[in-house]
Parts: structure tokens; C-alpha cells; sequence
């Protein structure tokens, strides 16, 4: 899937034009892959998304998608992702906010109708807040869950696991008891290079495998 | 005559109801016959799917996706191999994207054969679905054939395809297609001019195109209201511009529009089915990185660096430049999208899945309000909702 230059340089065009237009709302627009980023202020959201509905150079008359995105390391550690669709000019675009446990974000479901069901999933599977939103339940996880189970620092066999109990006659809570220990298996490991624009995962033993410039290669004596 | 103090009552319908396809607990606020408040409770069905694929490698989330809508299995894998192809920057070759088209256009047979005859069962009519589940049975063993699996078939792979075509696939593949334009035209015969599926349908759940486009519809929902949209055609992948078809688009929005809209899609299907079929090009169907796609079986019993590379490719996997896209591809349902971010090691970081049904079932209130009770079964019909992607 190769994007045509011309659809390149129209994203750019509609990336300056919102620019200018919210210049107090818009952070920063980024290109990765050929699809457009808007950053938007977590206040101004609303403001964006309905510049963005109605401008005649953008028409995204469509929300296909929100959700969230946790990044426990950053200062804000919730992305909200907001992924729309232009069916008039047959592009996307994708406009993300930051926010945290505390802050809450405006719902828009006052914009897009779509947006209901997509904040309330945010919602229960994040625990990120949307004011104004009318209705905000949780809606995939149980009733009564607690937790936000797709957060980073929540384990992937939850807390609770349920049985049907004969004697009770209805379903019971336990704590999840694992017959075995959870296993999770790391397998990186320095195979040819995999990672070598990630100097993060830097294994044991890696270092040796590219010696510093400076101290490897023998330079030359100046000559005086 | 004394006043009667009338009250609403509040109604269950579901999970354990044949026309709920599946575990959709719905809470009716009725006036009598008719629905004043449609509260859809979902998430009976929920497993966790997006936080178990952040635990396991880009290879191991592949089947997961066959488990979302188990109706069209291959369809939901190919926006995932887009996704990861696109995060690698890889270009399948034309064989594999050429054997990828065949499948997908089968799967959208499979689930629209599933979806148009049990709302005509949901609304009465009881032939079109043992007609329609035979022919199922001959699609699911090309499955079968090219997999080993019915159902949950794992056969897109980021780079390609898991295996080639066997011999005599492509033959069989054929006749049936030649044969089956006359099982279209008897279920049609059947049902369209059918005076009780018409009115069931005709004018039920409209549906405006600037209201489709507001809930976020699209596939056949979106199409049905008059909207030409078709990812296909509009944003094509793996070679979908070779080929010739046509979009099928409804007038009025409702629920006969949309099965009007299938019925149609089965046939452009079909058309090109046709041309892959003849036009199917030679040559390998997988990525000739072996860094990506595994190495051929007989290569490992002969070369060390094969045989490595098989074992770090089924423990470690590969690693993934960091990067987010969100790619979406036409699944029969509407636009099935993945948005994949990776931060370079070998697992997803993050696995948004973006179901179509999702959507529509969000707009259930919408459609429903005003409708007599029965009526919410046919809507529901029409919406094309399976539990295991919009539960996730």
C-alpha cells in the first residue's frame, strides 16, 4: 500500500491548515506512516473534533473510533486516540489527547453520536474520565468489576475468577488461585541486530558486539 | 370511565434468546408493543482478547483474530497482517496477495450466506438457512484444504500466507463457483418478493446517510442508507484495484436495503473470485525474508542457518520497528480495523481491535426507538452482529 505523494502533501495542507485555524487547541501535528496526528489539548477536544467534522477542507463526518493507549512512564500516562474518517475526500485522521487517573477528558458525544459506546469503553477498560458524558458505565466487563484491566500495571489474570458453587446455588467471587505460576517467558535476545534502533533493550553480553568508535577503531598517529 | 394510571415496563430480551445471535442481553423500556428505550447490555462474551495479544508475540496474535467474528475468520486476519506489514514496511508477493483476495471474497460469501438466512429465520423463513449452511459446509472445507482448520483457520501471516494452495484447489474452487449463482438465485426467489419478509423489513431501522456516517456504520449498514462506500475500492489493499466490481448501494436506509445490499455483494463476490481464478499468478506466496517468514520445511532438514532461523521465529519471533498505524481493511460486517502500536521489541505494545458491530450495536437505541417489539429482532437481524467481536 503506497500512499501517492499528492495525498501526502494533502495531509501536510490540511495539518497547517488546522494549525491555523486552532492555533490556542492544536499541539502539534505529526506524519508517521503516511497517517496524520493531531495533538489536541485535552480541553479543546470538542473544539477540534467539530473544526474537523465541519471545515470544508477536512468533512471527517465520521468517528470510527476512540480508544485509549497507557504509557505508565510519561508524566500524562493516558492517551485517548480518536481515529476519524473523511468519506468526501477519502483520507483519515487521527487526533490523540493526553490525560492521567485524575484529569478528565470533554466527551464528545455531542460531536459524534458513535462516540457513546467508544468513551464508555475507554472508560471501563482505562479509567479515563469524560465529562458530560450522559451515560458513563461500564460496558465489557462484568457487573460490579472493579479495576481498569487493560492499564499496564494490571495483571493479566485479573484479581477474581468465578465458579458455580452446588451448596449456594449461584455463581461465587474467589481470588484467582493459579495451579502454577504464572509464566511469562522473555525471549529477546540479541538475534543479528534485531534491535538495533532500540537502545533500550540492550541485552547482557550486547556491548561487545559494537565497541564504541572512538576506542575501536586505531587512529592514526598525527603527524607533526 | 376511570383513569388508568399506564406505566412503561421495563423487558429482558436475551442472552438466551435464539434471535439475540448470541449473548446480547437487551433491556426494553416498552409502551405496550412498542420500545420507548433500548439499553443493549454486551460484554457477556468478553476475553480479554486486546490485553492477552500485548503478552504474546506478533505471530502468536494472529489466532486470536479468528475468534473475533468466527463467522469470516480470514477477513479479520487480514487487517491484522496489514497492520504488521505495514509497521515493517513489507510488500507481500502478488501470489499471496492474489490467494488472500480468493479467501477474503469467500469469507464474505460465508458470512453474508450466515447473516441473510438467519434473519430471514428470525423473521419466519426457515428454508434459506439449511440451503445456505450446505453451501457453508463446501466453503468451510476450502478452508480445510488450505489451512487444516474449518473455522479458525490462523492462515494470513504478516508477509503472506501460511502455505500454498493444494492441488486441486483452484479446479474445485472453480466448479463451485460456477454452481452457486443458482443457490443465490433461489434463496432470492425465496425471499425478496416474499410478501411477510417485506413486510418485516420495508421500513424498519432506518437509517439516514448522514446518520449512518454520525454512528460511525459502514459495510452494508452504510451502504444500505446510499452512501458508495467500499474500503475495497476507496482505499484498496492487496492488489483490490485489479480487479472489476461493482458496489451495490441501497435507497431507503432500511432493513430490506441492507439484505438487498448482501445479496448483491455475494454476486460481486463471486465476480471476483472469477478473476483471481484466472488470472492467479505463480511464484512464492509468503515474503522471501527469513527473518519474517518462516523457511521452507525441506530447506530445514538440509541447512543450519534454516533451522535456526525456524527456531527463533517460533520462540522469539520478530521484532517490530516502533511505529502506530491504524489499517483497516472491508471485512464483510463493514470496516474491521486494527490499531497496532509497536515499541520495538517483539510484542505488540498496544492491539486496539475496531469491530464493525461495535457500531452498530451502539446505535440499537437509535434504530429501535418507536419500533414494535418484533421489529427490534429484525433490526437486529439486519445489523449483522456477531458477539465474539464486538465483545473482543
Amino acid at each position: 500500500m503506497k500512499i501517492p505523494a499528492t495525498e501526502l502533501a494533502a495531509l501536510k495542507d490540511l495539518a497547517d491548515r488546522a494549525m491555523a485555524a486552532l492555533p490556542q487547541d492544536v499541539l502539534g501535528c505529526d506524519m508517521v506512516l503516511g497517517e496524520l496526528i493531531v495533538t489536541s489539548r485535552p480541553s479543546s477536544i470538542v473544539k477540534v473534533l467539530t473544526w474537523l467534522r465541519d471545515d470544508p477542507s477536512a468533512l471527517f463526518k465520521a468517528l470510527v473510533d476512540i480508544c485509549g493507549a497507557d504509557y505508565p512512564e510519561r508524566e500524562t500516562r493516558f492517551e485517548v486516540v480518536y481515529n476519524l474518517l473523511s468519506v468526501k475526500h477519502n483520507r483519515r485522521a487521527r487526533v490523540k489527547v493526553m490525560t492521567d487517573e485524575t484529569m478528565p477528558v470533554p466527551s464528545v458525544t455531542g460531536v459524534f453520536s458513535s462516540a457513546n459506546w467508544y468513551e464508555r469503553e475507554t472508560w471501563d477498560l482505562y479509567g479515563v474520565f469524560f465529562s458530560d458524558h450522559p451515560d458513563l458505565r461500564r460496558i465489557l466487563t462484568d457487573y460490579g468489576f472493579e479495576g481498569h484491566p487493560l492499564r499496564k500495571d494490571f495483571p493479566l489474570t485479573g484479581y477474581v475468577e468465578v465458579r458455580y458453587d452446588t451448596e449456594q446455588k449461584r455463581v461465587v467471587y474467589e481470588p484467582v488461585k493459579l495451579t502454577q505460576d504464572f509464566r511469562t517467558f522473555d525471549f529477546l535476545s540479541p538475534w543479528e541486530g534485531m534491535t538495533p534502533d532500540l537502545p533500550s533493550v540492550v541485552l547482557p553480553g550486547d556491548e561487545k558486539a559494537t565497541p564504541p568508535a572512538a576506542a575501536a577503531a586505531p587512529q592514526p598517529a598525527p603527524k607533526s | 370511565m376511570a383513569e388508568v394510571q399506564l406505566k412503561n415496563f421495563t423487558m429482558n430480551f436475551g442472552p438466551q434468546h435464539p434471535a439475540a445471535h448470541g449473548v446480547l442481553r437487551l433491556v426494553l423500556e416498552m409502551d405496550g408493543e412498542v420500545v420507548e428505550r433500548a439499553d443493549p447490555h454486551i460484554g457477556l462474551l468478553h476475553r480479554g482478547t486486546e490485553k492477552l495479544i500485548e503478552y504474546k508475540t506478533y505471530l502468536q496474535a494472529v489466532p486470536y483474530f479468528d475468534r473475533l467474528d468466527y463467522v469470516a475468520p480470514m477477513n479479520q486476519e487480514h487487517a491484522y497482517a496489514l497492520a504488521v506489514e505495514k509497521l515493517l514496511g513489507l510488500e507481500v508477493p502478488a501470489r499471496g496477495q492474489a490467494i488472500r483476495v480468493l479467501y477474503a471474497e469467500i469469507g464474505r460469501i460465508l458470512n453474508h450466506l450466515l447473516n441473510i438466512t438467519t434473519f430471514a429465520l428470525d423473521v419466519g423463513a426457515m428454508t434459506p438457512l439449511l440451503w445456505a449452511f450446505e453451501e457453508r459446509e463446501k466453503l468451510m472445507e476450502f478452508y480445510e484444504r488450505v489451512s487444516g482448520a474449518r473455522l479458525h483457520a490462523a492462515y494470513f501471516r504478516p508477509g503472506g500466507v501460511s502455505q500454498d494452495l493444494p492441488p486441486r484447489l483452484v479446479d474445485d474452487i472453480r466448479d463451485w463457483a460456477a454452481a452457486f449463482p443458482r443457490i443465490v438465485d433461489d434463496i432470492e426467489r425465496l425471499l425478496t418478493d416474499n410478501r411477510i419478509f417485506r413486510q418485516r423489513t420495508v421500513d424498519i431501522g432506518i437509517a439516514t446517510s448522514a446518520e449512518a456516517l454520525d454512528w460511525g456504520f459502514s459495510g452494508p449498514m452504510l451502504r444500505g442508507s446510499g452512501v458508495a462506500w467500499d474500503l475495497r475500492k476507496a482505499q484498496p489493499y492487496d492488489g483490490y484495484e485489479k480487479y472489476d466490481f461493482d458496489i451495490p448501494v441501497g435507497k431507503n436506509g432500511d432493513c430490506f436495503d441492507r439484505y438487498m445490499v448482501r445479496m448483491e455483494e455475494m454476486r460481486q463476490s463471486l465476480r471476483i473470485m472469477d478473476q483471481v481464478l484466472k488470472q492467479l499468478p505463480s511464484g512464492p506466496v509468503k515474503v522471501n525474508d527469513r527473518k519474517i517468514a518462516p523457511p521452507p520445511r525441506a530447506e530445514m532438514k538440509r541447512s543450519m542457518e534454516a533451522l535456526i532461523h525456524h527456531f527463533k521465529l517460533y520462540t522469539e519471533g520478530y521484532h517490530v520497528p516502533p511505529g502506530e498505524t491504524y489499517t483497516a481493511v472491508e471485512a464483510p460486517k463493514g470496516e474491521f480495523a486494527v490499531y497496532l502500536v509497536s515499541d520495538g521489541t517483539n510484542r505488540p505494545y498496544r492491539c486496539k481491535i475496531r469491530a464493525p458491530g461495535f457500531a452498530f450495536m451502539a446505535a440499537m437505541d437509535f434504530l429501535a426507538k418507536g419500533h414494535m417489539l418484533a421489529d427490534v429482532v429484525a433490526i437486529i437481524g439486519s445489523m449483522d452482529i456477531v458477539f465474539g467481536e464486538v465483545d473482543r
